[in-house]
């Protein structure tokens, strides 16, 4: 074939003797590698072949016959290139090896900044980089997307979990907490708190203060309380703290004497004092133990109870002994559930 | 209809116009929403009435938008990749109009979900072209209008473009290509795109 016609075809091919020095070089091979460091150079000081890899001279090469080549430049960028050598005469004296960029074209249009006219009308090099960069902007888009789905889907799951009054978590957030420490077998203890003589103020100085009071004890509380505990209001005036990584009961009773004193300082309201305490029943899990959530916050509520008998403002922790003495009292555990 | 077109719109509108025309159209258009996402699919019938929507808040013809519509998406600097990808088409104009052919098959390959009507180039003498869309979308064709002018800009080829009504379904834009290469056009390289970096 004339060479013309051959450069329209393969413009990445090579022709060489049988000694494996280059005679001739398509017009895209030869704009990757400069002309001059092609025709006359000895193929193999040219690319280095990767595959197959026993190849130590070009007569193992020629030996070899007709396969797939792996190669990559020797000099820099060193693209890596397919290649596929032929014998079109029939014999030892010509070899071809027609070459292309495989998957090192997104590289090299760049590198050697190529054009349409260096690839065959028939390569399918220009459709893979069209679609490379159709499909990188499309999956671009969606990404973002997503990025601000999830960044909605972070915000409404905060949402649904926090307590729109206090900012504290809700009965939501709560179960959502507790079921992870099960899960993760932790030691922790659970404080059932009930605001005493909190309707009083509701009554006498109307919900607007009832609301300040409530906010005012979240705060107290989250002060009271170490960085990573949690605190919840699981209803009007009650509230839950979850308290992690207690080692002894004496942590708890401390823990639990400072938000009672916390919260019976007198709050003012617009020049009213609102006095309030609490009440707490605390249940103190121990690693091992596996619970169901309900059973904890119903120990709880036994405990509470026991501090609400006892004569408020003051906190129990749950025994199995409260259980049995709490059913004297059924009535008011019925109360709550 | 796929969002790009809607969120494609969008912007052009958003940007042209202003914010606060675009949200009017919206609310002509009855749409409770403001803000199209790109990667989503909204109801076949929004689109219509958002081109009706804001060519009444403009009192300009819809075929005038559309137009605009098109050269916006090919020329804006925030739709370089459009303009990249529909530059793979062809090394010059004319070369670019024959891939028209196949336009609306690669906007498929690249978005699955993103049904273009079908365009086919049929010479008309000398260096003349008709261009037949089918309007399975209404006022596609003057989009394609706007498309051809900024891409006949961004080769540097000096174009005449009218739009001839429709035959049997088909709508005619007759194209004249009077010099392919009347100015410098843009610079466009095929390893040029955003994605050299992404990988």
């Amino acid at each position: 074939m004339r060479s013309e016609g051959l450069a329209i075809l393969c413009p990445m091919h090579l022709l060489l003797d049988a000694q494996g020095y280059i005679l001739q070089a398509g017009p895209t091979i030869a704009k990757v590698c400069q002309p001059e460091a092609l025709v006359g150079k000895r193929f193999l000081d040219v690319f280095d072949l990767t595959r197959p890899r026993a190849i130590a001279c070009f007569g193992d090469l020629q030996a070899a016959g007709a396969q797939k080549l792996h190669l990559k430049l020797r000099a820099a960028p060193h693209t890596a290139l397919k290649g596929v050598l032929v014998h079109p005469s029939g014999d030892d004296s010509v070899i071809m090896i027609n070459l292309s960029f495989g998957i090192s074209i997104i590289d090299a249009v760049r590198d050697f900044e190529l054009t349409n006219a260096d690839f065959a009308a028939t390569d399918l090099a220009i459709e893979m980089l069209y679609l490379v960069e159709a499909k990188t902007a499309a999956m671009s888009a969606s990404y973002l997307l997503n990025m601000r789905l999830q960044g909605a889907r972070i915000a409404a799951e905060e949402q649904a979990y926090t307590d729109t009054l206090t900012g504290l978590k809700n009965r939501r957030g709560l179960e959502v907490i507790l079921s992870r420490l099960l899960k993760q077998n932790a030691s922790f203890a659970v404080m059932q708190i009930d605001l005493d003589y909190f309707k009083a103020v509701n009554d006498t100085l109307g919900h607007a203060a009832g609301d300040f009071v409530l906010q005012t004890v979240a705060q107290n509380m989250v002060a009271e309380t170490r960085e990573q505990d949690v605190v919840a209001r699981v209803g009007g005036d009650e509230f839950t703290v979850v308290l992690s990584e207690v080692n002894s009961e004496g942590v708890l009773r401390k823990i639990g004497q400072r938000i009672i004193e916390r919260v019976e300082k007198p709050i003012d309201y617009q020049g009213h004092e609102c006095r309030i305490s609490a009440s707490i029943g605390t249940v103190w899990i121990q690693p091992g133990e596996m619970p169901e959530i309900s059973d904890i916050l119903s120990d709880a509520d036994v405990a509470l109870y026991a501090s609400k008998n006892a004569g408020r403002a003051m906190q129990t922790l749950y025994s199995p002994d409260l259980r049995k003495s709490s059913n004297l009292v059924g009535p008011q555990t019925e109360r709550r559930q | 209809m796929h969002g790009l077109v809607n969120r494609s719109f969008q912007l052009f509108v958003s940007d042209t116009f202003g914010r606060e025309v675009w949200e009017r159209s919206t609310q002509v258009a009855g749409i409770s929403f403001v803000d199209f996402e790109g990667m989503l699919t909204y109801k076949e019938t929004y689109t219509p009435r958002l081109i009706e929507g804001v060519s009444t808040i403009l009192d300009r013809p819809a075929a005038e938008v559309l137009e605009d519509f098109g050269t916006f998406i090919v020329s804006h600097p925030k739709f370089e990749a459009v303009r990249r990808l529909l530059r793979f088409g062809g090394v010059d104009f004319v070369d670019f109009l024959h891939s028209l052919d196949d336009l609306d098959d690669r906007v498929r390959l690249a978005l699955k979900n993103l049904n273009l009507p079908n365009a086919a180039l049929h010479a008309a003498g000398e260096n003349q072209f008709l261009l037949l869309c089918e309007n399975t979308i209404n006022g596609y064709c003057h989009v394609m209008i706007g498309v051809l002018r900024a891409m006949a800009d961004d080769y540097g080829a000096l174009v005449l473009l009218e739009h001839r009504g429709t035959q049997e379904d088909k709508e005619v834009v007759f194209i004249t290509v009077v010099e392919s290469n009347f100015a410098e056009g843009r610079h466009f390289s095929l390893g040029g795109g955003a994605y050299a970096d992404a990988i």
